[in-house]
């Protein structure tokens, strides 16, 4: 075993996501890992691309962003040290519908979506494992999007 | 039966007059108030709050936004969100207005003591808990860690810009800001305050939430907090009713068994979320 | 020494009177029955001659009536429509006028002068009602001045039903039918071959002092026993029963229960029963300025819980929906009072049953569901 594989299976068993994985399971995903590093203003994934992986932010800041002809690029969410960016790996057709964009120089541990895919489809446990954790950050993912759709603040209070 | 000669009309306020008034962000603006003629000191806690009256217009509930520990001025920052408030707004050094007041039960900063503190604020509702930041921060070497995240809709509304940027220059506070919208020119964070928690620094075993701003936002997070594993008795929120009479006579600010003008504002959340999740209670 | 008990007198009926003028001369208004308008109204009364001698009244959901019965007796009645709310909390009051002088705001005190009431005929389920104010308004850590000077100068003179009214159930709150305290004095009509009379009983000092100036020889047992049978057949003859075990919980428990909605496709919410309510106390202020002089003045009215602006928030009302305001009134009514006040909130009195006009009947919305509890 590689001094860099160990490196990657210790952060993979000390971020929260993956605590409550068996240790067999945690090697299995840390066996899809690489190292990976983005310039500021490089694109982590681009909207309509195929995509194959997901990032556990080490250092940096990352945009999720909507492009606008009239407004832009659109800040939907910021990501940093700790956050795992994309979901879109596991629900097919594995597309991306926004850009993310490295806001500084990124350094992150990119997971690729489709060694995982098969070994889950080969450890059915496995499969269910990741596929519960994942839902997991999808449900909170998707509350925050409601809580932005709601536009809080709009509802006004006297202080 | 009480001697009713000897008691004093809550309902009747006291002259103050304008000392200072500035706009903070757009349709919000903080006014200092000092007693008309010379009176005892004012003396109010983070938290608690005073029914302002604008002339012949009428009267709002409004947070107190100062200094407690400034006895001679009172400070508020109001929101202007209908007649009284629009006109308390309007008000120019040496403006009169009425003040009753102070009503309510503060953040539970003595019972905090030793705990590592979150303070979640939405919106305007940073305004109520910058008397509970000024508290935390006076007596700083009674607390563990202290978060202050602040969540506003967009860069241009974020309150108190300058106070923030004073805070996150410190070193025994963590201060993060967020904004639900932007489309450029702010390099902060972008997304819900929600998100913030995840990332904040405290213990959850052994620490203090206070969460101010619209009710949906505090329970996101109240729930964020308890997903972190803090206890909903370890949760505080300002709740907002209309409260109009301040002394529970009126009726109007009830909340299931509660009055939010004397029972509240502050309420620890665990005895207040079965209603908060109900409609129309 | 144990406590002082006051033995009970009886006074003749046609010696009423002297009490009437003993709490005149003592410089007390008389309030008390007035046959009015087809109902037993509180209003002043200057004597004997104003009470409502032969009337009696029929009352059931939504239904009340006047008859006359053309018997002797002057108390015959069960809860009349208004309350003694309206004299100690009264419906509309200024509570101050405000001028600006030199850019600064005066306020000035209402100085009204206080009335000083003497309440001729409250029933115990109305002395129960006063206590209830007390704590609301007295006892609640801060004092309202108007209400509490009212209460400190007011007199009460109770009289014990001598008939149940059809919607009555004050016998399930625990508030009646006998005035057992709270009252200055309390009398008993007693119509029999013995003739027409009062047993009269002090609560006070005050009751007491006036008590002794009348002509009122020491109560015969026969007198004694003769009102505790009128009032052990009245709390028989109740029109109405509220299982009151366990019940604040039922109701804090079922807050999302389908029954509400039942009721909302009857209730109008006109707010008749928050009205005639002995122990409805929620009222809203309106800020007011002269055109004329500039004078602004605050008065206090009177609101409900089932007024359209009664839970205004900015952006809209917490309670939209007639099904959530009555469960507030109902549930604040007969769960939360407890809680806020310690006692139920409800006296039995049988008013918001009377006069709703739909006819929604408290106890038979309680029990329904109490009979459903689900939860």
């Amino acid at each position: 075993m590689s001094s860099a594989f160990k490196d990657m299976a210790a952060i993979v068993s000390e971020h929260p996501m993956f605590a409550g994985f068996a240790a067999e399971h945690r090697e299995l995903i840390a066996g899809c890992a690489s190292n990976v590093r983005f310039d500021a203003g490089a694109l982590l994934f681009r909207e309509g691309e195929p995509v194959s992986r997901f990032y556990l932010i080490r250092y940096g800041k990352v945009a999720v962003e909507l492009a606008s002809p009239s407004r832009g690029h659109i800040t939907i969410q910021t990501h940093q040290e700790g956050d795992i960016v994309g979901w879109s790996w596991i629900v097919p057709p594995f597309h991306s519908y926004h850009d993310a964009r490295a806001l500084t120089l990124t350094r992150a541990l990119a997971f690729d979506g489709a060694c995982l895919r098969d070994k889950a489809a080969a450890d059915p446990e496995f499969g269910f494992v990741l596929l519960k954790h994942f839902s997991q950050l999808i449900a909170q993912s998707l509350e925050r999007v409601q809580l932005q759709l709601v536009d809080v603040y709009g509802e006004v209070q006297s202080a | 039966m009480p001697e009713a000669a000897a008691v004093a009309d809550p309902m009747v306020p006291v002259p103050y007059r304008v000392l200072r008034q500035r706009r903070e962000i757009d349709g919000v603006h903080t006014l200092d108030f000092e007693p008309a003629e010379g009176r005892t000191p004012f003396r109010a806690l983070p938290g608690q709050f005073n029914m302002v009256y604008a002339y012949g217009i009428g009267e709002a509930a409004i947070s107190l936004s100062g200094d407690c520990d400034d006895t001679k001025t009172i400070r508020h920052t109001i929101r202007k969100v209908g007649a009284v408030t629009a006109g308390l707004c309007s008000l120019g050094k040496g403006d009169s207005v009425g003040i009753r007041g102070p009503f309510g039960r503060p953040w539970p900063l003595d019972e905090a003591r030793g705990a590592d503190i979150v303070v979640v604020a939405g919106g305007i509702g940073l305004a109520p808990l910058r008397p509970a930041i000024y508290g935390l921060l006076a007596k700083r070497e009674r607390y563990g860690r202290i978060a202050v995240l602040y969540g506003s809709r967009s860069p241009e509304e974020l309150l108190f810009l300058d106070e923030l940027k004073r805070w996150r220059g410190r070193f025994d506070l963590e201060v993060e800001a967020t904004v639900d919208h932007t489309t450029g020119g702010w390099f902060g964070q972008v997304g819900v305050v929600t998100a913030l928690i995840d990332r904040a620094g405290f213990d959850p075993d052994n620490a203090v939430a206070l969460i101010c701003g619209p009710e949906i936002m505090m329970r996101f997070c109240a729930r964020e907090l308890e997903h972190r594993g803090m206890s909903p008795a370890d949760i505080y929120v300002s709740m907002e009713r209309n409260m109009a009479c301040g002394v529970g006579h009126c009726g109007h600010c009830q909340f299931g068994p509660e009055f939010v003008c004397k029972d509240g504002p502050v309420f620890a959340y665990d005895r207040v979320e079965p209603i908060m999740t109900l409609r129309e209670v | 020494m144990g406590a002082i008990v006051k033995k009970p007198r009886v006074l003749d009926a046609a010696a009423l009177g002297e009490l009437f003028e003993a709490l005149k001369a003592a410089g007390h208004t008389l309030i008390g029955p007035v046959p009015r308008d087809g109902a037993i109204q509180y209003q002043p009364i200057d004597g004997v001659a104003d009470l409502p001698a032969g009337w009696s009244d029929f009352q059931d959901k939504g239904r009340y009536r006047l008859n006359e019965t053309g018997e002797a007796s002057l108390f015959d009645y069960a809860s009349a429509p208004q309350s003694w709310k309206r004299y100690l909390h009264p419906p509309r009051l200024k509570l101050f006028s405000a001028r600006r002088e030199k850019g600064r705001i005066r306020f000035d005190d209402e100085a009204e002068p206080i009335p000083k009431y003497a309440f001729i005929g409250v029933r115990a389920c109305d002395l129960n009602a006063i206590a209830i104010q007390d704590r609301v308004f007295i006892g609640n850590g801060q004092i309202d001045p108007h209400y509490a000077a009212r209460r400190e100068r007011a007199f009460l003179v109770a009289v014990n039903c001598s008939r149940a009214g059809g919607t009555c159930f004050c016998t399930s709150m625990g508030t009646g039918p006998r005035a057992e305290t709270g009252y200055d004095i309390a009398l008993t009509e007693l119509i029999d071959d013995r003739g027409h009379r009062f047993l009269l009983e002090t609560g006070s000092d005050a009751g007491e002092s006036i008590a002794a100036g009348l002509d009122a020889a020491a109560a015969a047992p026969e007198d004694i026993d003769a009102a505790a049978a009128i009032s052990e057949r009245v709390a028989g003859n109740m029109g109405r029963s509220l299982d009151t075990e366990g019940l604040p919980e039922i109701l804090a428990k079922n807050l999302s229960h389908p029954h509400w909605d039942a009721v909302a496709e009857r209730c109008l919410a006109c707010s008749n029963c928050t009205m005639v309510c002995p122990s409805c106390f929620c009222t809203s202020v309106e800020d007011t300025t002269s055109l004329e002089d500039g004078t602004a003045e605050r008065w206090r009215d009177w609101d409900s819980c089932f007024s359209g602006r009664f839970s205004y928030v900015v952006g809209g009302q917490v309670r939209d929906s007639t099904r959530s305001r009555y469960r507030q009134w109902l549930t604040h009514k007969l769960s939360y009072w407890h809680e806020q006040f310690g006692s139920s909130g409800c006296v039995g009195c049988g008013r918001c049953i009377t006069w709703c006009p739909v006819g929604i009947d408290i106890t038979e919305e309680a029990a329904a569901i109490r009979a459903t509890d689900e939860a």
